[in-house]
């Protein structure tokens, strides 16, 4: 547990990631998992609770350094010096541990031989995340701590972070990282947690937990006339296929199991009742929809 | 360490104004001031002869005398040229002789005696006592000679709080600091990695000062480079365990400036940078000397000016020793990592 003045972060949680595993942490920006992240990292005592790490706790001195030895961590809003190259940034990082990777080795890793020599102010976004990701992997670590590494980067520069992972995994190493996007942890991680006002509201695999909802496929939609009728919603949620659904202030969520059953099924009721649709999407049931369903919030919005 | 030292030396010269303000600057302000105070002794005085019988004659004698410059004006102009600063003294001719002047100008009392000497001699008095003048120019007694070690104190002092200041202050904002704390660094290195940088730009900043004075002004370094090499390195390392204290806590830029200012601006004023600091009145004596940058420059001034050894500068230089040491120790107790 972790209190900051009155404000309790982080209100107890139980987490177990296993050697080889990539485990995510998933929640809402302000849900904790930064705090989380630091307290397993050691960078933030914890007002109460345990943590283990690679069969060691935090200490101060040589058991502390020696446990640092065999972690990377990237942090969430670390800037690097702006004046000193990419290589000198590397090599200064490179410095701090007995066992590492060479300069060029490390570079390699993230694809960022070409900017050696370019000093970190020149760096674009995904670049410097990606220098940022190579100063935890310079240390040859068994275990990648990595918070929000993708947050604000564009799609091209997400999915070349995604396969930097990718490659540390197929090498044995343990992951254990933050995100916001629920797609993130879908393709990256073996396991996830969502996390909400410092809590754990749900942990399994994305699998588990899509399969939770009782249906794999969502439809949205929405009227043209705005609102929709009460009666209308309970027609609906008797409706053959339909196992849940939502009203927001943008529309309809419904969750369906037969979709080639429900689509048609509503589009006949719609057209009875004499209400036109101005929106309707379907999509595959994701991480993001099992954050509606336990909140009742969406993600994006928080 | 030496990884460390190396970065921090890079970060520094590939930013070009903090070298300027640390090196530029000092030498642009002895220059400035080195011209201004050139001599030291009094000049020539200006003085004027107001209209009136035998004006032009006296202002002739009065020129002939080689301390003065004399010029015979009308009574108005040269009343405004006194009022103004512009002349010392206005002779007013007539019997008796007015000497108009400012009787609290230091200037203008010369003028009145030299006035008044060559006047009376040229009208026949004799001196009564047999006198000769023995002129001595004490060695180091400029103005500039005073001027540089003061302005080495002020550079060694100004390039530790400010160079080791903002750069940990800037890595705390960044949070920089925090994930050098997630690697098996040692603590104590990155704190020593700031005093071992300081000492590479130790090197240049002496020379750069020492080498212009001597070559611009002839001054001269009269006791050993050892000596002063010594005592500039114990004062560089004293100064950045000062900085190291000034920016243990302090989260942001500002914050630190302000905190700067406060331990600086004190110093300059009170610890004999640009005057001597015994104009103080009697009783801030004791404090001004317990000042770290007064006894760092009482012991730089007391090498190249009075060629002193190093023995005789005991006290001055456990002054600097001690505030280094207890900063640095307060530093790293209560020095802010996050």
């Amino acid at each position: 547990m972790k209190r900051f003045g009155d404000v309790v972060a982080v209100a107890g949680l139980d987490l177990t990631v296993s050697a080889g595993e990539c485990f995510g942490l998933l929640g809402p920006n302000g849900a904790g998992k930064t705090t989380t992240i630091e307290i397993l990292e050691g960078l933030t005592p914890p007002d109460s609770g345990d943590v283990e790490i690679l069969g060691m706790r935090w200490q101060d001195g040589a058991p502390g350094r020696a446990l640092r030895e065999r972690l990377g961590i990237q942090l969430q809003e670390t800037q690097l010096a702006d004046k000193l190259t990419v290589s000198e940034v590397l090599g200064l990082f490179r410095s701090f541990y007995r066992q590492s990777h060479t300069v060029e080795e490390v570079l390699a890793l993230v694809e960022l031989e070409e900017k050696r020599k370019a000093r970190v102010v020149t760096l674009s976004g995904g670049q410097k995340q990606r220098l940022a990701v190579a100063c935890a992997l310079v240390s040859k670590p068994e275990l990648l701590f990595l918070d929000e590494p993708t947050t604000g980067l564009d799609p091209q520069s997400r999915r070349q972070l995604w396969e930097i992972i990718r490659r540390f995994r197929a090498d044995g190493g343990t992951v254990l990282l933050t995100t916001h996007y629920m797609e993130e942890a879908e393709r990256l991680c073996d396991r996830v947690a969502i996390m909400d006002h410092g809590k754990i509201i749900a942990q399994g695999t994305p699998k588990e937990l899509i399969a939770s909802l009782g249906a794999d496929h969502v439809v949205d939609f929405a009227l043209t006339e705005g609102r929709i009728a009460k009666d209308l919603v309970e027609i609906l949620r008797q409706m053959g296929g339909v196992s849940a659904v939502r009203t927001g202030p943008d529309g309809v969520s419904l969750t369906v199991v037969e979709l080639h059953r429900a689509l048609p099924a509503l589009l006949a009721l719609l057209k009875e009742r004499g209400v036109e649709l101005s929106l309707l999407t379907t999509h595959h049931a994701s991480l993001d929809d099992v954050f509606v369903a336990l909140t009742g919030r969406q993600l994006r919005d928080t | 360490m030496y990884q460390l030292a190396v970065s921090r030396m890079r970060e520094f010269y590939r930013e070009p104004e903090a070298v300027f303000w640390v090196f530029g600057f000092p030498i642009v302000l002895a220059f400035a001031l080195g011209l201004a105070f050139r001599n030291t002794g009094p000049g020539n005085l200006q003085v004027c002869v107001a209209g009136g019988p035998g004006d032009s004659a006296l202002a002739a004698t009065l020129d002939s005398s080689p301390r003065l410059i004399a010029s015979g004006l009308d009574t108005a102009t040269a009343r405004l040229r006194l009022r103004t600063g512009r002349i010392a003294l206005l002779v007013i001719p007539g019997d008796p002789v007015v000497y108009r002047y400012d009787s609290t100008r230091t200037e203008s009392g010369l003028a009145r005696l030299q006035v008044d000497d060559v006047l009376q001699r040229s009208r026949g008095r004799k001196d009564l006592v047999t006198v000769r003048d023995d002129r001595a120019v004490a060695p180091g007694s400029r103005y500039i000679d005073f001027l540089i070690p003061g302005l080495l104190g002020m550079n060694l002092l100004g390039s530790g709080i400010w160079g080791v200041g903002f750069s940990v202050v800037q890595a705390r904002q960044r949070k920089l600091l925090k994930r050098y704390m997630a690697t098996p660094m040692r603590r104590s290195h990155y704190l020593l990695s700031f005093i071992l940088s300081r000492l590479v730009f130790l090197i240049v900043e002496v020379i750069a000062l020492v080498g212009f004075g001597w070559l611009l002004f002839g001054v001269a370094v009269r006791g050993s480079f050892a000596t002063l090499a010594g005592i500039t390195i114990v004062g560089s390392f004293s100064f950045a365990g000062l900085g190291l204290l000034v920016a243990s806590r302090a989260k942001t830029i500002e914050g630190v400036s302000g905190l700067m200012n406060l331990v600086m601006l004190p110093m300059w004023i009170l610890s004999g940078t640009f005057f001597s600091y015994s104009r103080f009145p009697d009783a801030m004596i004791p404090f001004v000397k317990a000042l770290p940058l007064t006894a760092l420059n009482d012991a730089l001034r007391a090498v190249m000016i009075d060629g002193a050894a190093v023995a005789t500068l005991g006290t001055p230089l456990a002054v600097v020793v001690a505030w280094g040491a207890v900063s640095f120790v307060i530093a790293l107790k209560i020095f802010r990592w996050r």
